[in-house]
């Protein structure tokens, strides 16, 4: 009861940032798994002891502690929790159902918007993708040029500010699409207006809005340092666009066509910001010079079509596989909720197209979270990292594959879902 | 048309018509594969001899006559064609929803053999499919099976051998929940509920009945020894005489179902009114009325999880193909897309996490079960001698997400094979200008 207390006040006070350390996350040792750390050797049979939410140790010999919680963990592998580089987790429930839909503000401009503030923790997609080895999350917004803030989340917690590992992650902009609205599940395409087809263009606004918050930045500062001066009036949109203007906070430019991407990798270099891009469709064809920029890339959903025929019915299946083999880092994404739990298998679809398939796993896991700019803390299962852990009877890109046990933060995660809650109660029933 | 994509189909178009012949099928032998035949268990390192278009022979070490072309497939998994039970694609026109009922609407007379669709089905191994009238109104029009035959006439795509099915569709679609109201625009259509929506359908079929009645009373009277001098035939009506048809068994329906109430009602209706349901469509919330479908040996196909579009799929669960296979009901799972359809047997591979079902069981959902909701199990579905050779190359176990399909065939024929796709595709960059540039790879 008395922890309870204490847990409850930390959820109420801990108004954001990792939530690695918690009062209720006991001490653990995982015994026995064949151990994929990602980055290193596998290690065919070992333990791993966890600890205030972190891991302490891991390897073939470690010393437990005594009073040690242990899941005996024999014929299993243990991976780091996956990694969803771009998904709508929390911010969408039923498509079609409006009222359960936000995360596309109205209008062009929103970088005020966060998805953090309107993320519904209890969402029924986030324990379907936990329980298939997801364990965190970019939640994105979508929609006009700039979409607003996305928040990198673990996908366990007390609710949204306790899950949150970064609250602001990056500010979104959004190029044109390659079509004009995308192939729906029904083989529609989505109505509404076309966006402007020019990318130049586009970029030449958000440019003029980041020399604005310069601006305005300056002449804030200068305000405060000299009350002769008049204060420029607040204004909710600058202030984070100065913070992508800084280098603070990185930009995530949503780009798909080869000549965007170009145009996209000059505007990245002339503005000197630090940025990653999402999509990225016909990113082979352009892959030395993203590789050349620096820029990492979140790859979007491979279940669509190839943005032109001309592509290859396989575009967007190689894609990937030929970027990694340029030297661009790249995360897979599921951009969904309500199919978030696939994220897996995007990454074994590329593999089955080129992509290595230890590079496949990389990428839903340490080069994901490098990109996200949280390597130093998931990703990988190293001595200190978060315990993000996933324990698998299989393969863990495999859909046939079923995950025994998942550890967020350092405390085991219950795996019933709506699934199985809704199987659980017509069983019973019958029909 | 873009340039570059005419001439890419063009190309896949030669590479088809060229290895196709006319009438019978291809010949051609297969060696060195590991077989999943779906009814007749796993063989290891073992051949398909095929001749005139079906598989004549099955067994290790198989001689090729002289002359026949030989495809080595060492390494790789050889398994029947997958077959999709429900989509839309390769069609002009999917939906006639003007209005609730419109039976005489027929999609068969609109096969379009020129859709790309076709060949992104043939990439994921697909050769058969049931393309369908769409779900925006009760009664819709008769549905189609082709073969996905890339480069043919539409004509030669039609597999005469399947049952006729008619559209119907209950739920969310049929009542317009999700359209946008636009001022000026057309006015609701009747029916707005699922009330309406069974009563219009118990309507046309009572109608249907009564229509059927008609017909036979004028038939006695005209073959009798004395017809009425008088005796005029009644007027042909050509939506009840579609209905009458699946009244007299001539076709079978097809019913999208989404929510359990109205699928059950939609069973009841089919035992009140005495036709047959071959299948419900999609059938999200199948699960929760299990035995009264496997009671009633109605069949579904459905998604293996893409769920939580609309409200009536807020409860499809991914469960749901599984553990209704597992408990009597014959399952399919479809694509309902022109993208999805390429990536079906990695759907089904969900079923083994989602449900516990085996490899071939879940291969089954793809296959043999499909061609048993469309009636075309004696020919197709499975590896067996005397069965048209209708045939996918996997790379690896189609149920693992890291397979790839590189080659289908139909009745002996290769319609996708992806070295030689790959191979034209790079001679094609080799010669285009922007190749030449270096600007493409």
């Amino acid at each position: 009861m008395k922890r309870w207390t204490v847990l409850v006040l930390a959820a109420f006070l801990g108004g954001g940032g990792a939530s690695a350390q918690g009062p209720d996350s006991p001490v653990i040792a995982i015994r026995g798994a064949r151990i994929i750390p990602v980055v290193g050797e596998d290690i065919p049979e070992g333990t791993i002891l966890v600890r205030d939410g972190r891991i302490e140790a891991l390897g073939k010999d470690v010393v437990l502690p005594s009073g040690v919680e242990i899941i005996e963990a024999k014929g299993l592998l243990a991976y780091p929790g996956l990694i969803d580089a771009y998904a709508f987790l929390g911010l969408q429930e039923i498509t079609g159902v409006a009222a359960t839909v936000d995360h596309r503000e109205t209008g062009r401009f929103n970088p005020q918007v966060r998805t953090i503030e309107a993320l519904r923790f209890d969402s029924m997609h986030i324990p379907i993708a936990r329980s298939n080895g997801i364990t965190a999350a970019l939640v994105v917004p979508s929609g006009g040029i700039v979409s607003g803030r996305s928040a990198l989340i673990n996908l366990d917690g007390r609710n949204q500010r306790d899950m949150a590992v970064k609250p602001a992650a990056f500010l979104h902009v959004e190029l044109p699409a390659l079509r004009s609205g995308r192939v729906g599940a029904m083989g529609t395409r989505g109505g509404g207006e076309a966006p402007p087809a020019d990318a130049g263009r586009i970029l030449a606004e958000v440019r003029d809005l980041l020399n604005k918050a310069r601006f305005y930045e300056k002449r804030r500062a200068f305000a405060s340092k000299n009350t002769l001066l008049p204060k420029p009036m607040y204004d909710d949109t600058l202030g984070p666009l100065a913070d992508v203007a800084r280098g603070e906070l990185p930009l995530m430019i949503s780009v798909h066509s080869e000549k965007d991407i170009k145009t996209a990798i000059q505007f990245v270099a002339e503005e000197k910001l630090k940025a990653v891009f999402y999509g990225v469709e016909q990113g082979w064809k352009v892959a030395g010079e993203l590789k050349e920029a620096g820029i990492p890339c979140v790859i979007g959903s491979l279940y669509d079509m190839p943005p032109v025929w001309e592509d290859g019915y396989d575009a967007l299946f190689r894609n990937p596989g030929l970027l990694v083999k340029a030297g661009v880092r790249v995360a897979f994404s599921s951009s969904s909720a309500t199919a978030a739990k696939d994220l897996p298998y995007h990454a074994a679809k590329a593999a089955a197209f080129g992509l290595d398939k230890r590079d496949a796993l990389k990428a839903v896991t340490i080069d994901a979270a490098e990109i996200l700019g949280v390597g130093g803390l998931m990703g990988s299962l190293e001595k200190g990292k978060m315990a993000n852990i996933v324990l698998a009877d299989n393969d863990i890109l495999e859909p046939r594959t079923n995950v025994v046990h998942v550890f967020i933060a350092g405390r085991p995660v219950d795996l019933s879902n709506r699934y199985t809650e809704l199987l659980d109660k017509f069983k019973k029933k019958g029909s | 048309m873009p340039k570059k994509l005419r001439f890419l189909i063009l190309a896949l178009g030669t590479l088809a018509a060229a290895s196709v012949s006319a009438e019978a099928g291809g010949s051609l032998l297969i060696k060195n594969g590991t077989l999943l035949t779906v009814t007749r268990g796993v063989l290891v390192k073992a051949d398909i001899l095929v001749v005139d278009g079906l598989i004549r022979k099955i067994g290790p070490s198989l001689d090729a006559p002289p002359g026949l072309p030989v495809v080595d497939v060492s390494g790789k998994y050889v398994i029947p064609g997958i077959i999709d039970s429900h989509t839309h694609i390769a069609l002009d026109g999917t939906n006639e929803g003007s209005e609730a009922i419109t039976p005489e609407a027929d999609v068969g007379r609109v096969v379009n053999a020129d859709d790309v669709s076709i060949l992104t089905a043939l990439s994921g191994g697909v050769t058969m499919v049931h393309t369908m009238h769409g779900s925006a109104n009760p009664i819709g029009g008769p549905n189609v099976v082709l073969k996905m035959k890339w480069g043919r006439p539409s004509e030669e795509l039609v597999v005469p051998q399947a049952w006729k099915t008619l559209k119907f569709a209950l739920g969310e679609n049929v009542k317009q929940s999700n359209r946008t109201i636009q001022i000026g625009g057309p006015p609701p259509r009747y029916p707005q509920t699922r009330m309406g929506t069974n009563a219009v359908i118990r309507r046309e079929f009572l109608r249907a009945k009564d229509y059927l009645a008609e017909w036979e009373r004028y038939e006695k009277l005209r073959t009798s020894n004395n017809p009425p001098p008088t005796l005029v035939p009644p007027r042909k009506d050509l939506r009840l005489e579609v209905l009458a048809d699946v009244l007299r068994g001539r076709m079978v329906a097809r019913c999208h179902a989404y929510v359990a109430p109205e699928t059950l009602e939609f069973l009841l209706l089919s035992k009140e009114l005495g036709f047959k349901v071959a299948c419900f469509e999609h059938a999200w919330e199948a699960y929760k009325i299990v035995d009264a479908l496997a009671e009633a040996n109605i069949g579904i196909s459905v998604f293996a999880d893409s769920w939580a579009y609309k409200m009536e799929a807020a409860e499809g669960i991914a469960y749901n193909a599984g553990y209704c296979a597992k408990n009597g009901v014959l399952v399919s799972i479809n694509s309902d897309s022109g993208e999805r359809i390429r990536r079906l047997f990695n759907e089904a591979a969900k079923t083994m996490k989602y449900g516990g079902l085996g490899e071939d069981e879940a291969l089954a959902l793809i296959t043999i079960n499909p061609a048993i909701q469309l009636g075309v199990d004696k020919i197709v579905g499975s590896l067996e001698i005397g069965k048209q050779a209708d045939i996918a190359v996997f790379t690896g176990h189609p149920m693992s997400a890291y397979a790839r399909c590189d080659m289908t065939i139909i009745e002996g024929d290769v319609y996708f094979d992806r070295d030689r796709l790959v191979r034209e595709r790079e001679e094609a960059v080799q010669i285009s200008p922007a190749g030449k540039r270096g600007g493409l790879r």
